[in-house]
């Protein structure tokens, strides 16, 4: 099924400050949408995790970059692009390190950080990162909680 | 967006600090300034009060992971109370949950 997406760019400097800008759009997006409180939430949540790790860590050498975020509101989902030009890093081994706090580690060894790229997976249907050039953080969000199946099922009655 | 940080003594070293607004990797540095000293009352007791935060991520999870850390260090209670359903499920999701459960127990033996 051919479908066109409406699609938002917003670029903001790579400063905590204007992250919050960031969460306020996508979640304008979202709503927008239909999307249900909780779900709402949760993109705001993940949007503002891959911005903090852009303020983070893309333009900590190289002074103030900025950060683009695509949102593209399909029918069937929200996909959000949040991407910089700043510094990149090992994504594989990031996303093999993705685990929630050990509750019975030792609370020294429990690290402040760290626990962004774990929430973004969590809460998102679909992610994928890309860092050929700086860092692109791709994320879906159906709208429906089962929206896998229903675009299977979609698929395969309407053809 | 911003925060505001309200802090009110309960008794004699015990202090309850209420944050309103949203903590972020904007705002998170203010509520870590707020809490950290707080956290290094030796023998004390600090309670957080989220009931008023209406949007937290990883970096205030970060914070009140730092807290607890130096609050065993210095013997020091530390709590959470008033989370809204939704930072609830933030605190189940990462395991904060069970780490702060398990500091409030073993915190209260070791001052019982």
């Amino acid at each position: 099924m051919p479908e066109t997406n409406d699609v938002i760019r917003l670029s903001i400097p790579a400063k905590p400050e204007f992250v919050g800008i960031a969460r306020l759009a996508c979640s304008g997006a979202a709503s927008r949408m239909g999307y249900s409180f909780d779900a709402i939430e949760d993109i705001k949540v993940a949007v503002s995790e891959a911005c903090t790790n852009a303020v983070s860590h893309g333009y900590k050498k190289n002074g103030i970059g900025q950060i683009q975020i695509i949102m593209e509101c399909g029918n069937e989902a929200l996909t959000l692009t949040v991407l910089h030009n700043g510094e990149s890093f090992d994504a594989n081994q990031a996303l093999q390190k993705l685990r929630p706090i050990d509750p019975s580690a030792d609370l020294d060894d429990v690290n402040e950080g760290g626990l962004g790229l774990f929430l973004i997976n969590a809460l998102m249907d679909q992610v994928t990162i890309s860092t050929e050039c700086g860092v692109a953080v791709r994320m879906i969000k159906f709208v429906t909680r089962d929206g896998v199946e229903r675009i299977a099922n979609k698929v395969s009655t309407t053809e | 967006m911003n925060i505001s940080i309200e802090r009110e003594a309960k008794g004699e070293k015990i202090y309850l600090v209420a944050v309103e607004g949203e903590i972020d990797v904007f705002t998170a540095p203010e509520l870590k300034k707020g809490l950290l000293p707080l956290t290094e009352i030796e023998d004390g007791k600090l309670i957080l009060d989220l009931n008023k935060t209406k949007y937290m991520d990883s970096t205030a999870l970060g914070v009140i992971v730092a807290a607890l850390k130096s609050a065993a260090k210095h013997n020091c209670r530390f709590s959470v109370i008033g989370m809204t359903p939704r930072i609830k499920r933030l605190f189940e999701i990462t395991g904060l949950m069970d780490l702060l459960t398990r500091a409030q127990i073993s915190g209260g033996s070791a001052n019982a």
